[in-house]
C-alpha cells in the first residue's frame, strides 16, 4: 500500500475536497524521491542551448557526465554546447583547491574552441572548498578577451528554481553589451523556448511572418552576440516563465523592456500568444497577419484533430511537468483532444500557478507539487488514467502499470510547440493510448468499469492514418488495431 | 552534427571533454539495486540522485527510485545528520525496505560527514515517532576518487564486510559479478545451477532492473540478493569475483577470505572463450564436476561459428572503450578472433589496464595502444589516425562512431540510444556467441552497405 509522507500532505490537493491551500516552493523532503534535480541542473538546462559558448562545469565529473548532450536543443550553427566539459576535480584538487585546474582548463579550452563566451558552473563542492571562481573568471576574461561568466549553481543552495535565477543572472551580464542599431521597433526576444526539436525555429517563423523582427532567442538556438544586443528589442515574450521571468524582470528594470507571458503549446495558447504579441504592438498590419496566420494554421490542423478527438474522447490523463505553466497548456491541449486531466502537478509551480491550475481543471482533479514516484503511481492507479505526460523519470511509472506515456520534457526529439506541434502531440498521444499492447498488460486484463469502457472504445476504433492521409495507404488502416487478440 | 574539431594540444589536456566515465555513486546505486528489498539514499544534494536515476532509467527502462538526504545550505555548513535521519525515516515509512544503502556524494565527503557515526547516533537516539530502521549499509563514494566501476565494487565490499556472518560452512558459492547486464546475471545463475552449485550472486539486479509489468505499483521491485544470503556469504565454500584491474582493497572476495576463510577465485571478466573457460574451470574445481554438457555444447557451437566467420574478422581493427575490466575482457575476446584491438581506452585510472590486457592478449600486447583516464574527445583524436573498422563500447561512443563513420557495436552500460541494453549478453560462451555474431554482422553490414553492386549471398 502506497502512503503519502505526512510532511508532504500539504503539497497535494484534491479539488473540491478541501479548501485550496496548496503548499509549494519548498525544499524537497529528505528521503522523498523527488523528481527534481538541483540548483546546478536548473542553471545547466537554461544555459545549455547557447550554442557558441563554452560550458565548463567545475567540479568532479558526475555533473558534467550526466548532462552531456542531455537536451534535444538544436542549433542552426555551432554545436559547442553539445560537448561536456568538466574540470573533473580529483582528490588532490579537493584538498589543495581547484583554482589552478580551473584556470588552466579555461585557457586551454578557449584557445582550442574559440567560443564567443564561457559559462563556468560551480557545483556543490566548489562552494565548500572555497575556490574563488569569480576571480578566475575575471582573470581569464581579461587575458582572453571574451566574457567568462561564473554561474553560481552549487547544488545544495536551493532548488532548481534558484538555478534558473543563477542562469538568468549570468545571461544578464551579457545583455546590453552589443550594438542595437538596425533593430526594428517591431521587434522582440523569444525567452524560455529552448529549441527542442526545432521549436524555436517554428515560433520564430510565426513572428517573422507577422512582420516582427526576432532579435534574440534565449536560449534556444542561442548565440552570445544576439543576447548581447537583446536589450534593443521592444518586447520580451516569455515562455517557460519559471526559468526566464527573472531575466525579463532584470531587463525591464534596467532597459524598460516590457514582457508578455505566453505558452506555445496547444491551439488556444499558441493562438493567444500571437494575438497578444500583435495587440501589444498595436500595428494593424501585424494584427491582420496574425489573424491570417492563425486562421491558416488552425484550418490546416482541424481535420486531423477531429479524427484524433473522435477516438481519444473520454480518455483520462495525468500530467507532471517541470514548470507549471506548461501544465496549463497541456490541460487545454488534452481538452482539445477530448481528454480529461485527472492529475496535474509540477516540480516548481508556485501558489498562483496551482490556483490557476485548479480553476482550469475539473472538480476532482488531484494537484501535486514536487511529487515522487510512489505518489504518482498511487494517483495514476487510483484515477485509472490512460496516459501520463512527463519526462524520462516518469516514463517507467506509466509503462510498468500498463499506462500510455508521452514525453513532454527537454530530451524529446519531437517538436510539440506551435500548431504543427499540436498535430505531433495528438499523434504521440494517440500512438500510445491506442496501442494494442495494453491489452497484453496485466492491469488492463482486470475487469473494471473504466477498463471495459476503454476496450469498448478500442473495438470501435477505426484508425484513419492520422495526419498523413496524403501519404497513407488507406485500405490497411480500416482494420481495427489488435482486433484479432481481443477477448 | 558538425562538430568542433579541435587540434590536439601538445600539453596534456586539463579538462575532461565528454567523459568516458561516470561518478562513483552511480556504481553504488547499481550495486544496491541488486539487493532484495533495498532502497538507496544518496547523502548529498538532490541532483545527484535525480541525475543518476535518469541515467539508469534511460538504460534499464525500469523504475529506479533513489532517495536523497537533500542537503540544504545549512546542512552543508552544520552537517547533514538531521537530513540523513529524516531521509532514513521517510524512506522506511514509504518503502518499508529490508535494507537501506547509504552512499555518500562528493559534497558529503568534502565536508567530512561521518556516516558511520551518524548511523550509530540515529539508532541510539531514535524517538517513538521514528519508524524502526532496517539494517543500513553505508559506503563512501566520493566522486573525486575513482569512477562508477570503483563505486560498484566498493559497494559490494561494503555489503559483505558490514553484513556477512561467520558460521558453519555451506554448500553455496559466492559470485560477485562486475558491472554485468541483467541478462548476464541470469545466465551466471543458470550456469551455477547447471553445475549443481547453490549460488549467492551479489548483487543480482536481473529481476529488479529487468522485470515484467505490474498489476500494482511495487514499492520495491521483486528480486535481488536476499539479505539472509548476503549474511551467509561468510559461510560459502568459495567466492568468485571478476576483475583484473581493481586492487584487493575493495575486493569482497578477499575480505571474506581474510575474515571467514572463504577461498577466493579472482578471475578476469568471463568474456571470450578462454576467460569463460576459466570461469567454468573454477566452478568445476569448486564442485568437483565437469562443465555441464549443454554448456560444453554451447562452447562447441561457438567455436564452430568462429571457424565459419574467421575470415570476416581477421586483422580487422577495433577501438574498444568503457570500464577497464570490460575493455580488458573485450580485448581478450578480440584477440581470440584475430581482430586487432588497436586502441583500448577507459576513463578509469587504475594503472593496471595495460598489464591486464597484456595478460589476456599476450601476442598483441606491443601493438595495442592503451589509454587510461581518457575521454571521448581524446579518443576521437586518437582513433581517427588508427583507421578502425569498428568501435566496441557503450552508446556514448555514438558521436565518435558518427564522426569517424565507423560502425559501433553497443555493449555494456549505458545503452541510451537503443532498446534492450538490459538484455545484452556479454559473459560466458553464450555471451561470446552474441558478441561474435553482432561483431561479424556489423562488419558485414558495413561492407554490404558500401558495395556498389549489392549482393544477397556472402
Amino acid at each position: 500500500m502506497i502512503s503519502v509522507l505526512e510532511q508532504r500532505a500539504a503539497q497535494i490537493h484534491q479539488n473540491g475536497r478541501a479548501p485550496f491551500a496548496m503548499d509549494c516552493e519548498k525544499h524537497s523532503v529528505a528521503g522523498s524521491v523527488s523528481q527534481r534535480a538541483c540548483v546546478f541542473c536548473g542553471s545547466r538546462v537554461v544555459l545549455y542551448p547557447v550554442a557558441d559558448a563554452l560550458h565548463l562545469i567545475h567540479g568532479p565529473v558526475g555533473c558534467a557526465a550526466y548532462t552531456w548532450d542531455i537536451r534535444g536543443a538544436l542549433s542552426s550553427g555551432p554545436q559547442l554546447h553539445r560537448m561536456s566539459f568538466s574540470t573533473d576535480l580529483r582528490e588532490k584538487d579537493v584538498i589543495y583547491g581547484g583554482e589552478p585546474k580551473l584556470y588552466q582548463a579555461l585557457v586551454q579550452l578557449i584557445d582550442l574552441y574559440q567560443p564567443k563566451a564561457a559559462f563556468v558552473y560551480s557545483t556543490c563542492i566548489v562552494g565548500v572548498i572555497g575556490d574563488d571562481v569569480a576571480a578566475i573568471c575575471r582573470r581569464v576574461e581579461s587575458e582572453k578577451g571574451i566574457s567568462v561568466l561564473p554561474v553560481h549553481s552549487e547544488g545544495f543552495k536551493g532548488t532548481k528554481k534558484d538555478g534558473y535565477q543563477a542562469a538568468c543572472a549570468a545571461l544578464f551580464q551579457l545583455v546590453g553589451t552589443g550594438p542595437i542599431d538596425e533593430i526594428s521597433p517591431l521587434s522582440l526576444n523569444i525567452l524560455g523556448d529552448f529549441n527542442i526539436a526545432g521549436e524555436t525555429w517554428l515560433i520564430r517563423n510565426y513572428y517573422e511572418r507577422m512582420g516582427i523582427q526576432v532579435v534574440a532567442t534565449i536560449t534556444g538556438d542561442g548565440r552570445v552576440d544576439d543576447i548581447r544586443r537583446s536589450h534593443g528589442a521592444a518586447l520580451n515574450v516569455v515562455q517557460c516563465s519559471g526559468s526566464m521571468t527573472h531575466l525579463a524582470r532584470l531587463m525591464e528594470d534596467k532597459y524598460g523592456i516590457p514582457s508578455l507571458r505566453v505558452s506555445y503549446f496547444g491551439l488556444e495558447d499558441m493562438s493567444r500568444a500571437l494575438y497578444e504579441v500583435a495587440e501589444h504592438f498595436g500595428d494593424s498590419r501585424v494584427q491582420q497577419r496574425a489573424e491570417a496566420l492563425v486562421h491558416d494554421e488552425v484550418a490546416a490542423l482541424l481535420p486531423d484533430l477531429r479524427r484524433y478527438k473522435k477516438v481519444l474522447s473520454g480518455k483520462r490523463a495525468a500530467i507532471y511537468t517541470g514548470g507549471a505553466f506548461k501544465a496549463f497548456s497541456l490541460v487545454r491541449s488534452l481538452r482539445t483532444l477530448g481528454m480529461k486531466t485527472v492529475l496535474a502537478g509540477s516540480q516548481t509551480g508556485n501558489r498562483e500557478d496551482y490556483q490557476l491550475l485548479r480553476e482550469l481543471c475539473d472538480e476532482d482533479t488531484i494537484l501535486v507539487d514536487d511529487t515522487n514516484p510512489l505518489e504518482l503511481a498511487k494517483f495514476v492507479q487510483e484515477k485509472d488514467v490512460d496516459l501520463l505526460i512527463g519526462g524520462v523519470k516518469e516514463r517507467p511509472i506509466a509503462y510498468k502499470l500498463g499506462i500510455g506515456f508521452c514525453d513532454h520534457n527537454h530530451e524529446r526529439k519531437i517538436g510539440l510547440a506551435g500548431f504543427e506541434g499540436l498535430r505531433q502531440f495528438a499523434r504521440e498521444v494517440h500512438s500510445t493510448v491506442m496501442s494494442p499492447v495494453w491489452r497484453l498488460v496485466p492491469r488492463r486484463r482486470r475487469p473494471s468499469a473504466a477498463v471495459e469502457a476503454n476496450e469498448a472504445a478500442a473495438v470501435h476504433f477505426q484508425p484513419r492514418c492520422p495526419g498523413e492521409c496524403s501519404t497513407c495507404d488507406l485500405p490497411h488502416c480500416d482494420v481495427p488495431v489488435g482486433q484479432e487478440i481481443l477477448p | 552534427m558538425t562538430t568542433h574539431t579541435a587540434k590536439r594540444v601538445n600539453s596534456p589536456f586539463v579538462a575532461t571533454r565528454n567523459a568516458c566515465k561516470l561518478c562513483t555513486p552511480l556504481g553504488a546505486c547499481l550495486a544496491f539495486a541488486g539487493v532484495a528489498g533495498a532502497r538507496t539514499i544518496l547523502h548529498g544534494s538532490q541532483g545527484c540522485a535525480t541525475y543518476i536515476r535518469r541515467y539508469m532509467i534511460s538504460h534499464f527502462k525500469e523504475p529506479v527510485d533513489i532517495a536523497s538526504s537533500n542537503f540544504s545550505e545549512s546542512a552543508t555548513i552544520f552537517g547533514g545528520r538531521e537530513n540523513l535521519r529524516a531521509g532514513l525515516a521517510n524512506v522506511t515509512r514509504q518503502y518499508q525496505p529490508e535494507v537501506i544503502g547509504v552512499a555518500t556524494t562528493c559534497l558529503a565527503e568534502t565536508i567530512g560527514e561521518d556516516v558511520g557515526m551518524y548511523l550509530h547516533e540515529i539508532r541510539s537516539q531514535s524517538s517513538a515517532d521514528d519508524p524502526a530502521l532496517p539494517p543500513v549499509v553505508h559506503v563512501g563514494t566520493p566522486s573525486y576518487c575513482g569512477t562508477h566501476a570503483e563505486g560498484y565494487l566498493a559497494t559490494v565490499h561494503a555489503l559483505v564486510s558490514q553484513l556477512a556472518e561467520d558460521g558453519s560452512s555451506g554448500e553455496h558459492v559466492n559470485v560477485f559479478p562486475n558491472m554485468f547486464s541483467p541478462a548476464d546475471l541470469r545466465y551466471l545463475k543458470e550456469i551455477c545451477h547447471d553445475f549443481g552449485l547453490p549460488v549467492t550472486l551479489l548483487p543480482d539486479y536481473s529481476d529488479t532492473l529487468d522485470g515484467p509489468t505490474w498489476d500494482d505499483y511495487q514499492l520495491i521491485p521483486e528480486g535481488g540478493t536476499p539479505l539472509a544470503a548476503v549474511r551467509r556469504t561468510g559461510q560459502a565454500r568459495a567466492s568468485i569475483e571478476f576483475t583484473c584491474v581493481h586492487g584487493e582493497k575493495a575486493s569482497a572476495g578477499r575480505w571474506l577470505e581474510d575474515h571467514f576463510h572463504v577461498p577466493n577465485h579472482r578471475l578476469p571478466m568471463p568474456i571470450g572463450i578462454r576467460a569463460s573457460d576459466a570461469l567454468f574451470d573454477a566452478l568445476g574445481s569448486i564442485c568437483g564436476g565437469e562443465t555441464p554438457a549443454r554448456h560444453a555444447a554451447e562452447r562447441g557451437r561457438l567455436i564452430d561459428s568462429l571457424v565459419d566467420g574467421h575470415k570476416y574478422l581477421f586483422e580487422r581493427r577495433a577501438v574498444v572503450f568503457g570500464e577497464e575490466d570490460l575493455v580488458a575482457g573485450i580485448a581478450g575476446l578480440l584477440g581470440e578472433l584475430g581482430v586487432h584491438p588497436v586502441l583500448c581506452a577507459s576513463g578509469g585510472d587504475s594503472g593496471r589496464l595495460r598489464s591486464a590486457i597484456a595478460g589476456l592478449v599476450p601476442d598483441q600486447a606491443e601493438q595495442i595502444q592503451v589509454r587510461q583516464a581518457t575521454d571521448y574527445a581524446d579518443l576521437e583524436e586518437l582513433a581517427g589516425d588508427l583507421k578502425p573498422d569498428l568501435l566496441i563500447g557503450n552508446s556514448k561512443g555514438y558521436w565518435l562512431a558518427r564522426r569517424l563513420n565507423v560502425p559501433l557495436v553497443r555493449i555494456g552500460f549505458p545503452i541510451h540510444d537503443r532498446v534492450g541494453g538490459a538484455r545484452l549478453l556479454h559473459v560466458g560462451y553464450r555471451g561470446a556467441q552474441q558478441l561474435v555474431d553482432r561483431t561479424i554482422n556489423t562488419l558485414l553490414e558495413s561492407i554490404q552497405e558500401q558495395s556498389d553492386e549489392g549482393y544477397s549471398y556472402l
